[in-house]
């Protein structure tokens, strides 16, 4: 037990279906009934409450398919106003009990709450509070994963949702997690469980059995090494909190496979609208910008072009975007995502930089900052670039990563 | 093939050829140099972008063409002693002798060597010394991006008795206007070469008088350019794709100018951009005969110092990115600098001036664009 004490305790903390709870909560007419976030034939499913998932609707799936499954559920659009003020208000609740929070996206945080067990009681009794303050305060229900490492947590908290409550004890974790499919552990996608599932390995047990030599020499140093490492529930991982922004992406998945340049280039500019305008929000240049597609077969590449002047401009980015999306050469192949990445974040303040010959002075970065501005009053996409008026925006579902 | 040749006329030779040596080449062939030995010898190499050759006299025992590995050859010819050289090919291997030292080379497969294109018709004649000096203060200002080709090139622009040379990374922009006897006085034609090529192409054209330049019609097949003096020739081809139009960003008009010691200024801008790295701006303050420069800001390192100059205009406060700005210092190849300003965010133009009070050199500007800071 003399251990024991030096283990940290670790919740996780996650919403259940989000933004499909909050539309419950805005709409009470519909508790209860199968409704699902994400409107429009042809765009994909955001998030479905539970009794929508009886009928196998998941998120990411095309709403047109998730209507054909539930003909009579509900569907509304998001609102994602609402839902980043909901998830500031909750972080806060988070913040009382511990101030090691490391959010992991809206409806998620990892909390490390060794420090404060002698003010708030056991890791068990800080996540009856926490679960009790949001649900009185918010009128949402949240399931928490109690345990030593953020691993763990994690897994138990999906384990027990909805609204519930699982905690693993240290000398529980190998009973707990070995039983598990490989498919469990975290950053096993597709690719690695066909991996291990060829090599025989279904349950942990099967990896943590396995010798770490051969795991290494069928998936990889890093993969190979780190599934052990979590086989055996070790997992050293801090609570991160206030990372420093390394970088911002947006990203987007096409509900149908684009493949006309001028429309992949129109997202492309979307994105980098969006990104940019947040990195300009935060005060931030990026040296580095990326671009990620993902094809019809899943197949990913990305590429990055690093400058020694940090830029931040919507235009100036699309550029760059744009010729390293020319210099693919993948006319005509049919994608399902594009993103784009903006790293290696340096502050603005000071810093200068060297526009072109013959560049007006009132320029692209002028014009950028007002439209900041008016997005900052009238909401975004109050004014947009004009080749992103015209047509509606691509069915997607969107994904925002810092 | 056997052959005897002074060490010097060699080395003179392999130089010339190996600069179109390339170390990656698609083909392995590319990796050797041609010797063709007939009346006389002749050396060649390629990269299939620039292809050169070198011809010389010798005392020839025995006629034949081989392929050897370049960079070997060239290595060997740089460290021989100063004696006549003997080549003498030897079943599959040459057999190069020179006093006491002797060398075996080893032969590569010359029927895979691809046929490199022929010179185009002689257009004309330039001073190499002109030439050169014209490549070099333009090639500073081409871009080194490999992903933007034709901003990696030289713009040649052949109008009349008139060529100007222009190079651009966008940031800034070089332009160089030569003499030259054409052969048609009514030429006009363009051309766009690689930088990198003409600036290596220009360091071999010391101690040669006079080049001649033949550039492919518009009309030819091959777009290719060729350089040729004495019995050494080059030929490059020529980029694709638009040199940007570039004439009209070059100003007019000025609103105040400034005169300024290249060598003193050179070093006070070196010693002021040793705080902060090269692409955060060096800060100048010009006003009443007087030049601040400064960098850094805050509570990072900061440097400032000051300097006399001639200055006619209102004060202005400007920031260039240093390395440009030293480059363009440089580049001017005068005593002096004459710098002309349009305003503290549109570009400055730089030009050489022999004397601090006498005309302004216009054959050669450089153009360079401000930094601004984020608002």
């Amino acid at each position: 037990m003399e251990i024991n004490q030096a283990l940290p305790t670790i919740l996780h903390v996650d919403m259940d279906a989000f933004y499909a709870s909050v539309a419950e909560l805005d709409n009470p007419q519909y508790k209860g009934k199968p409704l699902v976030v994400g409107a429009g034939a042809r765009s994909v499913v955001l998030s479905a409450n539970y009794a929508a998932r009886k009928f196998g609707i998941r998120a990411a799936m095309p709403v047109g398919r998730a209507q054909r499954m539930a003909p009579h559920a509900i569907f509304l659009a998001p609102d994602h106003k609402r839902y980043s003020e909901i998830s500031e208000r909750i972080m806060e609740i988070f913040s009382k009990y511990t101030p090691l929070v490391e959010p992991i996206s809206l409806d998620e945080a990892f909390l490390d709450v060794s420090g404060s067990e002698k003010l708030f009681g056991t890791g068990r009794e800080i996540a009856i509070a926490i679960r009790k303050e949001i649900e009185t305060q918010e009128g949402i229900t949240c399931s928490v994963g109690i345990a030593t490492s953020k691993f763990i947590a994690k897994l138990a908290s999906s384990r027990c949702k909805p609204n519930g409550m699982l905690e693993i004890a240290h000398d529980r974790v190998l009973s707990f997690l070995h039983p598990l499919p490989v498919s469990e552990i975290w950053g096993v996608g597709p690719k690695t469980n066909e991996e291990l599932l060829r090599l025989g390995l279904r349950s942990v047990a099967d990896i943590a059995n396995t010798p770490r030599q051969t795991l290494i020499r069928a998936l990889g140093e890093a993969t190979g090494s780190a599934l052990y490492e979590l086989a055996w529930g070790r997992d050293y991982r801090d609570v991160i909190t206030d990372e420093p922004e390394k970088s911002i992406s947006a990203a987007e998945t096409f509900a149908y496979d684009l493949e006309n340049e001028e429309e992949i280039l129109r997202e492309y500019l979307r994105l980098c609208e969006k990104a940019t305008s947040r990195m300009r929000a935060r005060n931030l240049r990026a040296k580095t910008i990326s671009i990620k597609v993902r094809f019809a077969d899943f197949k990913t590449i990305s590429r990055s072009k690093t400058f020694s002047l940090a830029i931040n401009g919507t235009q100036e980015t699309f550029a760059v975007v744009k010729q390293l999306y020319k210099a693919l050469d993948i006319g005509g192949a049919r994608l399902r995502l594009v993103g784009v990445g903006l790293e290696n974040l340096v502050e603005s303040e000071g810093v200068a930089h060297q526009p072109l010959l013959g560049e007006r002075e009132i320029g692209w970065a002028e014009a950028e900052a007002a439209v900041d501005k008016a997005s900052a009053r009238f909401g975004s996409g109050s004014i947009r670039p004009a080749r992103l008026v015209e047509s509606e925006s691509t069915p997607s579902s969107e994904q925002e990563t810092n | 093939m056997k052959f005897t040749v002074e060490s010097n006329v060699l080395v003179e030779s392999v130089n010339w050829v190996s600069r179109s040596l390339s170390s990656r080449p698609i083909m392995t062939a590319l990796l050797g140099i041609v010797i063709d030995v007939s009346n006389e010898v002749t050396l060649s190499a390629s990269d299939l972008e620039t292809a050169a050759k070198s011809s010389f006299n010798a005392d020839i025992k025995e006629k034949g063409k081989v392929l050897v590995p370049g960079r070997l050859l060239a290595e060997i010819a740089r460290s021989l002693p100063n004696k006549p050289v003997a080549f003498v090919l030897d079943n599959n291997r040459v057999l190069v002798t020179a006093g006491t030292a002797k060398f075996t080379l080893p032969t590569l497969p010359i029927n895979e060597y691809p046929n490199l294109p022929t010179m185009p018709e002689n257009s004309g004649f330039i001073a190499s010394d002109v030439f050169a000096t014209a490549i070099n203060q333009v090639a500073i200002a081409a871009g080194k991006d490999d992903s933007l080709p034709t901003l990696t090139g030289i713009h040649v622009d052949i109008n009349k008795e008139t060529i100007t040379l222009a190079a651009t990374d966008r940031y800034r922009l070089a332009v160089r206007e030569i003499q030259w006897q054409p052969n048609n006085l009514d030429i006009a034609t363009s051309a766009l070469l690689r930088a990198r090529t003409l600036a290596d192409a220009a360091k071999s054209l010391v101690g040669i008088t006079q080049v001649s330049l033949a550039v492919a019609p518009i009309t030819a097949t091959e777009r290719l350019v060729g350089f040729a003096s004495e019995a050494k020739t080059m030929t490059s081809r020529m980029l694709d794709g638009t040199f940007p139009p570039y004439r009209h960003l070059l100003p007019s008009e000025s609103i105040a100018q400034a005169t300024i010691e290249v060598s003193t200024f050179l070093d006070s801008v070196r010693r002021v951009a040793l705080v902060t790295d090269k692409t955060v701006p060096l800060r100048l303050r010009f006003a009443d005969s007087k030049l601040q420069l400064e960098a850094g800001a805050g509570e990072e390192a900061q440097a400032t110092e000051e300097l006399s100059i001639i200055y006619n205009g209102e004060a202005i406060d400007i920031a260039f990115n240093p390395t440009f700005l030293m480059d363009g210092l440089h580049a001017v190849g005068t005593p002096f600098v004459h710098i002309a300003f349009t305003g503290s965010n549109k570009p400055a133009v730089l030009s050489g001036k022999n004397e601090k009070d006498g005309p302004t050199a216009d054959n050669y500007r450089y153009l360079l664009m401000p930094m601004r800071y984020a608002s």
